[in-house]
């Protein structure tokens, strides 16, 4: 293992974290709900009655905050390397699976673990690994870094 | 209240996950990548988030009602079966495929960003297909769709 230490910024991460935690908190305190991005999405699609309001307009905040960020700091700039139909697969895999095992990066991995629910360290250790494995096999057995066109 | 709520709560988590490079893929599969140059920063994102995180559940625990009087939902679930097992499996994939989560993707929707709407419209469909699959599971067994665990409010 080689660590980059050009691309690593300890200091960004755990504040930009930290942000993150207290979003969490907010929302688990004010409103009592667990800030899972993927279960608060996959709730608009079975719309039920008082339940949709609170989730577009926690959905309405993420898209909105790269223009707020921009009003404090400039924004960096991301960097997409995946091909159009690897983001088509990309985001059936996400979407799917983040249904069937209740959560995603937000729910299980900050939420979940934060509460030491053993489902959510399941879950968390279970889509790091796949995460690790699968670009271990694109970039270091298959070649690919850009994954496809 | 609630709504407004919520609305700050997704504002600062967009923010920290710009602030704190999680919403660019590159850096995540950068993270991703332990055999190459890896970049640990993702560990950090998570260390910050969960120590805050965890001194938020530990009050709200304890609560029956959040402060603004809405009814706490906290997940109930203890079991681990294999559609949690199976579809963060599925979800570790498509993360390591393209560098997105649901969070991150929806940010750099905000960016203007056509590749991540590419990913969103296919997340979407992904979510639509859960919800038609589940449908039609509940109908072929309804007794056994409730009791089910992995349905519950958790993300």
């Amino acid at each position: 293992m080689l660590i980059d230490w050009m691309a690593f910024t300890p200091w960004t991460a755990l504040a930009g974290g930290v942000l993150i935690g207290i979003a969490a908190a907010m929302l688990v305190l004010l409103n009592g709900r667990i800030a899972g991005v993927s279960g608060i999405v996959g709730g608009l699609l079975k719309p039920a009655m008082g339940d949709v309001a609170w989730r577009a307009a926690f959905v309405a905040g993420l898209i909105a905050a790269p223009f707020v960020y921009t009003l404090l700091a400039p924004l960096p700039t991301i960097q997409i390397d995946a091909g159009h139909s690897a983001l088509v697969l990309a985001g059936l895999l996400v979407g799917m699976g983040t249904r069937y095992g209740s959560g995603c990066t937000s729910g299980h991995g900050v939420c979940g673990v934060s509460r030491l629910s053993r489902r959510s360290l399941v879950a968390t250790a279970t889509f790091m690994a796949a995460g690790f494995v699968t670009v271990f096999v694109l970039r270091h057995l298959l070649g690919v870094v850009g994954v496809g066109p | 209240m609630i709504v407004f709520a919520s609305l700050l709560a997704g504002l600062v988590f967009g923010l920290g996950l710009i602030a704190s490079g999680m919403a660019n893929p590159a850096k995540v599969l950068g993270f991703l990548d332990l055999v190459g140059r890896w970049d640990p920063s993702l560990v950090f994102v998570m260390g910050g988030a969960i120590a805050v995180g965890a001194i938020a559940f530990f009050f709200a625990r304890r609560r029956t009602v959040s402060l603004l009087g809405a009814a706490m939902k906290l997940p109930t679930a203890r079991h681990v079966d294999r559609r949690l097992v199976v579809g963060s499996l599925l979800f570790g994939v498509g993360w390591g495929v393209a560098g997105f989560c649901p969070g991150p993707a929806l940010v750099a929707l905000g960016l203007g960003e056509a590749k991540a709407l590419l990913f969103v419209v296919a997340m979407l469909v992904g979510m639509g297909v859960f919800e038609v699959l589940e449908r039609h599971r509940r109908r072929r067994r309804p007794n056994r769709a409730d009791v089910l665990p992995g349905q519950e409010v958790v993300t």
